[in-house]
């Protein structure tokens, strides 16, 4: 019983250390523009607690255009990756064919690759394709995206879940005359969902965290994803604290809801990305 | 024509994810290397080819040898504490507790924010007149200027970067502990064990493999710090938050010597490759065997 209480503690003290940083800012955000921020002893209970620092910073920054973006992009770097992930998966997990093991090398001597390495080449291309925003609000999305659709990782990771896939269910499938997408889309992708749910949960962290690369390609503040907008309200507001508080807590509250409902996969994801490093 | 159509296949499956692995891998990677090999001193639009010159300059530059040594200071301070303290939070959190799932949860949450969101968090944290000061006061002790000394602005980030990160390492070890065989545990009871002797002489060995991993991904994660100090310190003070990573975008996005810039980008990778073949090689194989063997 004493030991239970023991562990408790420790755990207590862990989720207070893990969260704290994060539950001091939220106070920071509630306090009102009349009350010292650098208050001595600090108060962590606002004394008037107020909502007014968040209407604040939505209208003082195109944050609705940053949450958008940052959706767009996010959402659109999970679909493509899981669809180029599987259409290139797929033939490496069961098809015979020459140069099989060299296009697979390749793919995976892909995740050797720092992206530091081929950033600069990489933005001369985005940029001579038009996919910047000075061209066009799709054209940017595409092209902050590009860069992160197909990867070895993805591949790979689908590549293992469909060699386990029994061949005999594929085999009577085709008996029952459907051709070889009909088998992929109608057997195979539904008895590997959680595979695909745990590489869409890897892709969505990886992507709504990005800063180097938006960083590089964005110009107009309306393009802007949540990362660069914060990084640019940080140093539009660099004495209000408040105001930076405020929008950081907002901008962390849709990945804390889809963790909350998706932890499982969330955990998953994470582990399954170790692989990646 | 069958035949024709069942050698035809695969490509068609696979077209569209090689070319943009092409066009967005490949081609970029050779450009990479072309453009590591020119001058971009006098201008930007007519740079001129000097060889391998690029690399000669950056391997005798006396501030190129400082990013290192700070990139390498910063990953002697994370990458131990990344290694044993997610083991200790993992077996904390193996304990079969009611609510144990949310605990665990709130234990990853940093994990799973952005890093410009927990830069910014730790940087009103690490302000003058900031929280973790005014805890220091309450124990005696005085004011430090987490951000804005140098010799203790890399340590401060590296401190953030830990917290953020144990979360993660500390759910690699929980899945590698579940998988250590009960027999082990109770053969050691039997033999009177008590806690810490069932520890390191079952979990440690045991969690070599994991440690490894632990040990290589922190790493490699360690060489590629950048988005924090971004945020946090911007390089500064006085360079001493300046590492590899910052060191290349600063080069390209800031003195546009895109020659330097990528050069120094193949060193990373070389780094990058050394180390995970070695670690590989000495390391995880090694870990392997034993825990085959024990």
């Amino acid at each position: 019983m004493l030991k239970k209480l023991g562990i408790y503690a420790v755990l207590g003290l862990l989720a207070v250390l893990a969260i704290g940083p994060f539950l001091w800012l939220l106070s920071t955000a509630m306090k009102s523009a009349n009350e010292n921020i650098f208050q001595y002893p600090p108060q962590f209970i606002p004394a008037h607690p107020t909502l007014s620092n968040f209407v604040s910073v939505w209208h003082a920054e195109p944050m609705a255009s940053y949450f958008i973006n940052s959706f767009v992009v996010t959402g659109l770097a999970v679909v493509l990756s899981l669809v180029f992930s599987v259409l290139a998966a797929y033939p490496l997990a069961r098809l015979e064919f020459k140069g099989k093991n060299t296009v697979f090398m390749m793919i995976l001597a892909t995740m050797m690759i720092p992206f530091q390495v081929i950033m600069i080449p990489l933005y001369l291309i985005v940029l001579r394709l038009n996919l910047v925003d000075s061209a066009s609000i799709p054209g940017a999305y595409l092209g902050l995206v590009i860069p992160f659709v197909v990867g070895g990782f993805g591949i790979f990771f689908v590549r293992q879940a469909m060699t386990s896939v029994p061949k005999a269910l594929e085999e009577s499938a085709i008996l029952d005359g459907c051709n070889r997408f009909q088998v992929l889309t109608q057997v195979v992708l539904p008895l590997i969902k959680p595979t695909l749910a745990t590489l869409a949960v890897f892709t969505f962290m990886a992507n709504w965290g990005e800063f180097l690369w938006p960083s590089i390609v964005l110009t107009k503040p309306t393009m802007y994803t949540l990362p660069v907008g914060l990084v640019h309200l940080q140093g539009a507001f660099s004495s209000n604290w408040r105001l930076i508080a405020a929008g950081t807590i907002l901008a962390t509250i849709p990945v804390m809801a889809f963790f909350l409902l998706l932890q499982r996969y969330f955990i998953s994801g994470a582990l399954a990305g170790s692989v990646k490093g | 024509m069958t035949q024709i159509k069942r050698a035809l296949e695969p490509w068609l499956y696979l077209l569209a994810p090689l070319a943009l692995l092409i066009a967005f891998f490949l081609a970029p990677m050779g450009m990479a290397f072309y453009i590591s090999m020119l001058d971009y001193g006098h201008s930007i639009f007519a740079p001129s080819f000097i060889g391998l010159g690029n690399y000669q300059l950056l391997l005798h530059n006396p501030h190129f040898w400082q990013v290192l040594w700070n990139t390498l200071l910063f990953m002697l301070a994370v990458v131990p504490a990344m290694v044993v303290i997610p083991i200790l939070l993992s077996l904390i959190i193996n304990h079969q507790l009611k609510g144990i799932t949310l605990f665990r949860a709130l234990i990853y949450l940093p994990v799973v924010v952005s890093l410009v969101v927990a830069g910014i968090a730790w940087k009103w944290l690490y302000a003058s007149d900031g929280l973790i000061n005014y805890l220091l006061s309450l124990l005696d002790l005085p004011k430090v200027g987490w951000l804005v000394s140098p010799d203790i602005a890399l340590l401060a980030i590296a401190l953030m970067v830990v917290w953020k990160g144990v979360g993660y390492y500390m759910m690699m070890y929980l899945a590698s502990l579940q998988n250590i065989s009960q027999e082990l545990y109770e053969a050691a009871q039997v033999d009177g064990a008590n806690w810490l002797e069932k520890h390191w002489f079952i979990t440690l060995p045991q969690l070599r493999p994991a440690m490894a991993m632990v040990a290589l991904i922190s790493t490699i994660g360690g060489l590629k710090v950048f988005t924090e100090i971004y945020v946090m310190t911007k390089g500064g003070p006085i360079g001493s938050t300046e590492t590899f990573v910052y060191y290349i975008y600063d080069q390209a996005f800031g003195n546009l010597n895109l020659g330097i810039a990528s050069a120094a980008g193949f060193l990373l990778m070389l780094v990058i490759l050394v180390l995970s073949l070695l670690n590989i090689k000495f390391f995880y194989l090694k870990a392997e065997n034993e825990a085959l063997n024990a």
